[in-house]
């Protein structure tokens, strides 16, 4: 202790108050102040950009679920276009293939009717010719054998039973 | 945790200190029988002593043959009724009396002293010189490394602070001052002083840097021991005691006057124990740098002076290779102190700093 | 010789109280490593204030 006091030099004590002091002063000024103002910057804008990549994660995370909604409203909507297109393509089908099956069965009908039509016709002309050939021989028969009454009636019974079956 | 290329460039760092550090011993130690050179264990610890104080002048190694000095000069400012300023070589080491407007000084153990034409010394029965001292405010040896210090600082923090003003990132020095800087903000300010941090910082970060380079200069074969000296750890601790003083809040000072909380007995006999303990914090400061430097220097210096007392036992190479390896070993450890003591130092100041602005609730 | 051996007490206990701290620091550490910053930090102040006391009390011995 005493050894300490001793070597204790007030000059060179009051040199290093002066010296450290001057220099805490012109560092402080100089130095630590633009120092940690920039340090603080930098610290600053890293957090700031830290800050704008996640909101750029975030707003990409949005968008990738808009993007994946809008695809998925999109393929809702193909499904149901799809669907009614098919549906479409269908009843056309149907109302094809029923017109088709009426069509048929109106010229069938209409076949059908003229057949009948045709057919009656045709009955028709086959009663009056066989009227007509009735009637000729009728006549020549009434013109062969009018003596005989009971023959020609027998004769002209046998034609209309042959004409009724016809 | 360790980063490998750190640590071989730390133990080639001090491989070289300690390397230059036994070579300039060598040059005090190798010599002839006669004149200047050191070979007894009382010598050793004479230069041991003599390398522990400031000197007024910049020594770099002695030619033991001849007993002259290699270095330089340094100039002397004394104030005693009067200035006096004049060059250390008018003492020649202490072998001569300087005369200066008038009056008469001479140097004793490395002090200087006020004295007659003769340059007598007259002695205590303690063997402390009784003549009257100057006010010596010169340029001495610490004084210089102080200086170089201030200079190594402000450079490289100028340098860092320009830098930024062209790209965020530094280069250069920068790059190894700016983790530094955050580290002292990050780690030291903020945790201990709180939110009133950046008041502080400048003060701390000047303490720090300034007392871990003055550390590490002294473990250069330069010769300095500035933080092993105590009237600049007393300028550095006072400067905290201050700081913390004047920053106290009302808080602080009732914990020391008027302890909430304790009965009142209790607060009175508090209140010297409190006082007392507003000192003895920085007392502690300036003990704990002054002493971990100084016996730093001390062992380390002993160990290398293991070359000349261990010489007629083991033979040159055997002493010389042991005194190395332990001198090695142990001025790695120095490194580690230079920045722990340091670390300490501010750490502590900042930790006496948050406890007097921290606010209670 | 009387402060030789007031030192060599002051060591000794100074020696015990670094050995306590860095013990139960390195417990500490050991039981709860992702705390080893803070144990560290602490430990480091303790023992700094535990060697001041003990440079104290050594420059008043020697």
């Amino acid at each position: 202790m005493e050894q300490l006091i001793n070597d204790f030099s007030p000059g060179l004590f009051f040199m290093q108050l002066f010296i450290f002091l001057v220099l805490l002063l012109l560092l402080s000024k100089f130095a630590w102040k633009p120092i940690l103002n920039s340090l603080k910057a930098r610290e600053g804008s890293i957090a700031d950009a830290l800050q704008s990549a996640e909101n750029a994660k975030e707003e990409m995370a949005k968008l990738q679920a808009d993007n994946q909604k809008l695809l998925q409203e999109a393929r809702q909507e193909r499904d149901k276009l799809l669907k009614e297109a098919t549906d479409i393509a269908n009843k056309i089908k149907e109302e094809a293939k029923s017109d088709a099956a009426k069509q048929a069965d109106r010229m069938i009908s209409d076949a059908k009717n003229a057949i009948e039509v045709e057919k009656n016709a045709a009955l028709k002309e086959v009663t009056t010719k066989v009227a007509e050939l009735s009637l000729e021989i009728a006549e020549k028969l009434i013109r062969k054998n009018l003596s005989d009454d009971k023959a020609q009636k027998a004769l002209a019974e046998d034609f209309m039973k042959d004409l009724k079956l016809n | 945790m360790i980063n490998p290329t750190i640590m071989r460039n730390t133990l080639l760092f001090a491989l070289l200190i300690s390397l230059i550090n036994v070579n300039s011993l060598f040059a005090v130690a190798g010599g002839s029988e006669e004149g200047g050179q050191i070979n007894t264990k009382e010598e050793i610890n004479e230069y041991i002593q003599h390398h522990l104080q400031d000197s007024h002048d910049f020594t770099f190694w002695t030619n033991g043959k001849t007993g002259s000095h290699i270095g330089f000069h340094l100039p002397v400012i004394l104030w005693s009724d009067g200035l006096h300023v004049f060059s250390s070589g008018k003492f020649d080491y202490g072998h001569e009396v300087a005369e200066s407007n008038g009056k008469y000084f001479t140097l004793y153990h490395g002090k200087v002293y006020e004295t007659n034409a003769d340059g007598e010394i007259n002695l205590d029965e303690e063997g402390h010189a009784t003549n009257a001292k100057p006010l010596d405010i010169s340029i001495t040896k610490n004084v210089v490394g102080m200086l170089l210090t201030s200079l190594l600082m402000f450079l490289g923090f100028i340098s860092l602070a320009k830098g930024y003003n062209k790209r965020s990132i530094p280069k250069g020095i920068g790059r190894i001052l700016e983790p530094l800087v955050i580290y002292v903000r990050d780690e030291i300010a903020r945790p201990n002083i709180g939110s009133k941090y950046e008041k502080f910082i400048p003060y701390l970060l000047t303490v720090f840097f300034y007392i871990w380079i003055l550390n590490l200069l002294g473990l250069t074969p330069l010769g300095f021991n500035v933080t092993g000296n105590i009237a600049v750890t007393v300028g550095l601790a006072l400067i905290t005691f201050f700081v913390t003083q004047f920053s106290g809040n009302k808080d602080y000072w009732k914990h020391i006057f008027w302890m909430p909380g304790v009965p009142i007995p209790m607060k009175i006999i508090l209140m010297p124990i409190e006082v007392l303990g507003m000192f003895t914090k920085p007392f502690a400061l300036l003990i704990r740098l002054f002493a971990n430097i100084t016996a730093g220097h001390v062992v380390v210096m002993s160990l290398i002076a293991l070359i000349i007392t261990m010489r007629s036992q083991f033979g040159i190479v055997a002493s010389s290779s042991i005194s190395f390896g332990l001198a090695f070993f142990i001025t790695l450890i120095e490194l580690l102190v230079a920045f722990l003591q340091a670390y300490i130092f501010t750490m502590l100041s900042a930790l006496f700093i948050g406890m007097a602005v921290e606010e209670h609730h | 010789m009387y402060n030789l051996i007031g030192a060599g007490l002051i060591v000794i206990g100074a020696g015990i109280g670094l050995g306590q701290i860095g013990g139960k620091a390195m417990e500490g550490i050991a039981r709860q490593p992702e705390a080893s910053g803070k144990i560290q930090t602490a430990m480091i102040i303790i023992g700094a204030l535990l060697e001041g006391l003990a440079f104290g009390a050594l420059i008043l011995a020697g």
